[in-house]
């Protein structure tokens, strides 16, 4: 078959993908940053040893995890009504509620992902460090803020930038409420054109750019701040 | 929020009465049927995919961990770098509408089916990887028994590394067929009759989407656990009487 490349040019990417672009890259942002506080309250909420904080943790994070992304995406647009992002955020979010709703539901599915993240983490810690902080005087706060925690997020970095490499791909997935993103900038200019095949082509080119260099450098990385023991 | 009317379900699809016990007989059918008959495609789509995946998967995985071939290995290492790095949804879209216009004898292959091809070859490289470490966990030994009692690199690998290496991976296995359920959720986005697919329709055609959602979460968590003891119940019947399992809750 023939493609058409005089498709892939500089003006079709900037007039239709490029503010799809931004939107996935910002997506992916807000929800590692949203979701790693909350997953981290979620894992110490589940580590605290009170049943009152671990049980609504749990379950809240089993719950997520047994179903579809896409569903969840799907169920937070359809549960916190439009007028919801009017009121919020006025004339901007009468116009953006899907993408905004995509924000919100990414905070809290990948929370529960980075929860388990942080969790393992924050167990590969030795016990040994938390006594050393109680033996400090420290309160529960400073042990976690400043022995516990630094060293979980180092263990813990290469696994993160991983899950946000595939939190990367999932964004691909707000399609299915017609949120604005990378995908949906070049399926519309492949839809404009004419030229679907060349715009998917595109797509898959340009996710795997992103991610396969990004995960290399996950790997430079992961190498180069292994703690020797 | 307004109380949940959950008797639509047992509407009938084509007059909107309602069926007495929820199920229609004979050509009607109730909306309570199509969702089960939504779920049966879900079902399919992912078992077959899983099929496809595990087949795959293992012959890749298996390239990547071959002695003195260099060029296999690197052939299962793009592989798995190709699948891996392209979101599903764009693997969906080019098995969809750019495979059968590249090779036109794909044209009249059922739609279902390029899904299932998808679905499978993306979740091929996953288990390819899971696999790949499987074998690289074993003792370096082993693979140097099974050379010393003279087995070919098929036996060695038949009889000595994938019966260990299998029993390594059922963890990570386990959640990658729960993942395989919930990936299948993405078909929706070529018109395959399964569940979300069912939401869309359904919840526009009845005004209540909020019961088809509530209920197709349901099959969907129902899914998940079905799958879970599923792959619960054969690990256990794989287990190796006195080895501990890696990962394995209560493996003592």
């Amino acid at each position: 078959m023939n493609l058409d490349l005089s498709f892939y040019n500089w003006e079709v990417f900037s007039a239709f993908a490029l503010k799809g672009l931004y939107y996935s890259i910002f997506l992916t942002f807000v929800a590692t940053l949203g979701g790693i506080f909350f997953g981290t309250l979620l894992a110490l909420m589940r580590l605290s040893g009170f049943k009152a904080l671990d049980w609504p943790a749990a379950i809240y994070v089993t719950g997520m995890r047994s179903v579809p992304l896409v569903m969840v995406i799907l169920g937070f647009y359809l549960l916190i009504p439009s007028s919801f992002y009017a009121t919020v955020f006025g004339a901007y979010g009468a116009d953006h509620s899907k993408e905004l709703s995509a924000i919100i539901t990414f905070i809290a599915f990948e929370a529960t992902y980075f929860s388990e993240i942080m969790r393992a983490g924050i167990q590969s810690i030795t016990r040994g460090q938390t006594y050393a902080g109680q033996a400090l005087g420290m309160s529960y706060g400073q042990i976690m803020r400043l022995v516990v925690l630094p060293q979980a997020f180092r263990n813990m970095l290469p696994v993160l930038l991983t899950q946000t490499i595939i939190l990367f791909q999932d964004t691909s997935l707000v399609y299915a409420i017609g949120a604005y993103d990378l995908f949906k900038g070049l399926e519309t200019a492949g839809k404009n054109y004419g030229r679907p095949i060349e715009a998917y082509l595109a797509a898959a080119a340009i996710y795997f750019v992103l991610c396969y260099s990004l995960s290399y450098l996950v790997k430079r990385l992961h190498k180069k701040i292994a703690i020797i023991r | 929020m307004p109380s949940l009317d959950w008797p639509v379900f047992c509407r009938d699809t084509l007059s909107g009465e309602q069926v007495a016990g929820c199920f229609a007989s004979g050509r009607d059918q109730t909306y309570l049927q199509w969702m089960l008959q939504a779920w049966g495609w879900t079902v399919t789509v992912s078992l077959s995919g899983l099929l496809v995946a595990l087949v795959l998967g293992s012959v890749i995985g298996v390239l990547r961990t071959l002695p003195d071939s260099p060029w296999l290995v690197r052939f299962g290492n793009a592989w798995v770098e190709l699948f891996r790095n392209i979101p599903l949804l764009v693997q969906i879209f080019i098995w969809y509408y750019v495979v059968p216009r590249m090779w036109p004898a794909m044209q009249s292959i059922n739609p279902t089916l390029l899904v299932i091809l998808g679905l499978g070859f993306f979740t091929s490289a996953r288990i390819a990887e899971q696999l790949r470490s499987g074998i690289q966990a074993l003792p370096r030994g082993q693979r140097y028994a099974g050379m010393a009692l003279g087995f070919t690199t098929l036996q060695y690998y038949r009889y000595v590394l994938l019966p260990m290496a299998y029993r390594i991976i059922m963890p990570p296995l386990t959640s990658e067929s729960m993942n395989i359920f919930k990936n299948s959720s993405v078909a929706f986005a070529v018109s395959i009759a399964e569940l979300t697919q069912f939401y869309y329709q359904v919840g526009e055609e009845t005004g209540h989407q909020r019961e088809v959602y509530f209920g197709v979460l349901a099959l969907y968590a129902v899914s998940a656990l079905l799958v879970n003891q599923v792959m619960g119940f054969i690990t256990r019947r794989l287990r190796v009487p006195g080895m501990v399992m890696a990962g394995g809750a209560g493996g003592h």
